[in-house]
């Protein structure tokens, strides 16, 4: 039996696992065993694949031989349709699976009343001889159709269903609905029969504008558990897969501490390291903010480390991406050519959001990417209603999570929206672990791009703008400027560098001028106070000068007398008194 | 008045099932009926022979199926409408 993920519901021996991936987790392990199911749906909803999937599953795995009755397309169809799923139809034909054509002829000729015991009586003797575990009716609406009145269709329902039970077959009866809205407009017999089965599937296949998006729900489950809910489901490559919201098994996934880089460096500066390997990457920002162009560096850096890496874009051609990319110093053609690069380009309208995952998971499987880049995520929010594209997110988050692929998205913001500032329309940002944001700040004429984290989880980011420039050369982050309570960037944040440049310049000449002047000032001092002192100098030598004279001639003059003295004698004194008061 | 052509009808049944029961009676009156002396019946129950009703495509119960004159022909129910049966024999001129 085909290993099936741990889950309490699943492997209960009262189950008849599908094999359909995601269906066997939503009805907890399969259908009833041994019971009736009912499959409604309009055209193309996916009944026959479906039940037919149900029959080669049991045939191939579950060692459930089983029979297939058509009543709308022949064998030869179904096989042949079938073909393209890669089940080995024609080896299980042999013994395991069995093909009952009962589609009414197109000339059969009616008259009066019939039962189907005739066809139920052939069954048996099939059952008996095959062994067959599992039984589908294929539109079975198209034989009851030719039934007279309600009432015969009533009982031909009860005949099958009693004949089914009393043999113990799991069984799918598929029938048209028709209507887009499922449930309300089943025919009369299969309201009934809604009532009478232990299990009903609803299919649903309908067109949003114009994208096509398939889901089903289980309507009812007897005795068991099952997800309500609709769940989007796809024809693929092998078969139905069913998307399961939430998958148990994945939400613990291995949580890494290893960082890897965003490809630019002061980006992982500002993380504290880089973003966290398998962590989930937004990045928001109206279109031209360089969202490309970060996610392109985080898938270069990738394959730069020898990481394999799958770029998805949404809106360009790969070419353009590339050659967009390499105007700014990142080169991918490289990784391209050693292989270690896949891009693939899924331009908006092809196929459902549910579509865009499968598709991404198989060709991520394929190429072994650790690192994922999708740009833009938002796109599905175009292709699909919100509520899809939010589920499709969330699986696309647990998905990448659990297989432990650092995954990169970016999201594109509608300039024009009200809600441009706060979460991107994908509400990825909640599950998100790394949020940066990329804006455009209008200043003075120009516009210049703004980064910004809003969020990170377990790690200390930094919480300042910064402004990210592209060159030829690469991508780099500056500081910026707060002037006034504004972040000045650009031309803005060249001039207030600028400015304070010469300001700081001119300041410095000042000083030295000063400097100068001041120093010519002391100089001047200096030399007049040499000339003071001298001057001092010569004062005093003239008063010491002076002094000396005085004394020298007042000891003249009394030398002078005594000379006088000597000279008359001393009679002459009286003489001398007399006559000397003249000299 | 009588033709050389002979109906040769084989006729599948479930069992003691009303609507068999009812087609028997009501094939054996028609040919009584309409062609006197110049038919052969086979009556099968699927129910005994599961594996013919399986080999032949037989479905729905009662089915006749008319064997000669060819094209083979079915005619799925009780045949209670003689009208319909005759218009698929090709006996409506017979009537007229």
């Amino acid at each position: 039996m085909k290993s099936l993920l741990p889950s309490p519901l699943v492997n209960v021996p009262t189950k008849a696992p599908t094999g359909i991936a995601g269906f066997d987790e939503i009805t907890g392990g399969g259908l009833p065993r041994g019971r009736t199911t009912l499959l409604v749906g309009g055209p193309g909803s996916g009944k026959t694949v479906l039940a037919l999937q149900f029959l080669v599953h049991g045939a191939q795995d579950c060692m459930e031989p089983g029979i297939f009755v058509a009543f709308e397309e022949s064998s030869q169809r179904i096989a042949a349709n079938a073909e393209s799923f890669g089940w080995n139809l024609a080896a299980l034909q042999k013994k395991k699976l069995y093909f009952m054509d009962a589609q009414p002829l197109s000339d059969l000729i009616q008259s009066g009343d019939f039962d189907l015991s005739g066809m139920l009586a052939a069954l048996e003797a099939q059952t008996r001889a095959m062994g067959a575990r599992r039984i589908v009716f294929d539109a079975l609406d198209v034989i009851l159709a030719l039934l007279p009145n309600p009432a015969t269709r009533r009982r031909e329902i009860y005949r099958l269903h009693e004949w089914l039970l009393a043999k113990e077959l799991t069984a799918i009866i598929t029938a048209k609905s028709g209507g887009d809205e499922a449930s309300a407009a089943i025919q009369e017999p299969f309201g009934f029969m809604q009532f009478m089965v232990d299990c009903a599937v609803i299919l649903n296949h309908s067109v949003a504008l114009g994208v096509s998006h398939r889901d089903l729900r289980v309507q009812k489950y007897r005795g068991s558990a099952f997800d309500e809910n609709e769940s989007p489901f796809l024809i693929g490559k092998s078969g139905l897969e069913v998307a399961v919201a939430r998958t148990p098994a994945r939400v613990d996934a291995k949580v890494s501490s290893e960082r890897v880089s965003s490809g630019v460096e002061r980006l992982d500066t500002m993380l504290g390291g880089g973003y966290y390997r398998g962590a989930s990457i937004l990045i928001t920002g109206f279109s031209g903010t360089a969202k490309t162009t970060l996610s392109g560096a985080f898938a270069e850096a990738a394959c730069r480390r020898g990481e394999r890496t799958l770029f998805v874009s949404f809106d360009s051609d790969c070419n353009e991406v590339i050659r967009n990319l390499a105007s700014v110093g990142i080169g991918l053609d490289r990784y391209i050519e050693d292989g270690s690069l896949r891009m693939i380009s899924a331009r908006s309208i092809a196929g459902s959001a549910e579509t865009y995952l499968v598709r991404i998971k198989t060709i991520a499987k394929e190429h072994g990417a650790r690192c994922l880049v999708i740009d833009p995520v938002s796109t599905w929010y175009k292709s699909s209603n919100d509520l899809t594209a939010q589920s499709v997110a969330d699986r696309l988050i647990d998905w990448s999570k659990g297989d432990g692929i650092t995954l990169v998205c970016t999201s594109l913001l509608d300039e024009m929206s009200n809600r441009a500032e706060i979460g991107s329309p994908l509400q990825i940002s909640a599950l998100a672990d790394t949020w940066i944001h990329l804006n455009y700040l209008m200043q003075a004429g120009e516009r210049n791009r703004g980064l910004s984290i809003v969020k990170s989880r377990g790690t200390a980011h930094s919480n300042q703008v910064r402004e990210l420039i592209l060159s030829d050369a690469g991508v780099t982050l500056t500081d910026t400027y707060t002037a006034g309570g504004e972040v000045l960037m650009g031309t803005l944040r060249w001039e207030k560098e600028r400015a304070e440049r010469v300001a700081a310049e001119a300041a410095e000449a000042a000083a030295k001028l000063k400097r100068v002047r001041l120093d010519a000032e002391e100089a001047e001092l200096e030399v007049r106070v040499k000339s003071l002192q001298t001057e001092l100098v010569a004062k005093q030598v003239e008063k010491a000068l002076l002094v000396r004279s005085t004394q020298s001639h007042e000891g003249e003059l009394s030398r002078g007398r005594t000379q006088m003295k000597e000279l008359r004698g001393a009679d002459a004194t009286i003489a001398a008194s007399k006559k000397g008061s003249p000299q | 008045m009588s033709r050389p052509v002979m109906f040769k009808f084989r006729l599948f049944v479930a069992g003691e099932a009303p609507n068999s029961a009812q087609a028997i009676a009501n094939l054996a009156a028609f040919c009584r009926a309409h062609l006197p002396d110049r038919y052969e019946i086979e009556i099968i129950d699927v129910f005994r022979e599961p594996k013919r009703a399986l080999a032949e495509g037989i479905f729905m119960t009662p089915t006749l199926v008319v064997l000669t004159p060819p094209p083979v022909r079915r005619i799925v129910g009780t045949l209670s409408h003689t009208q319909t049966v005759l218009l698929a024999l090709g006996l409506q001129d017979l009537t007229a």
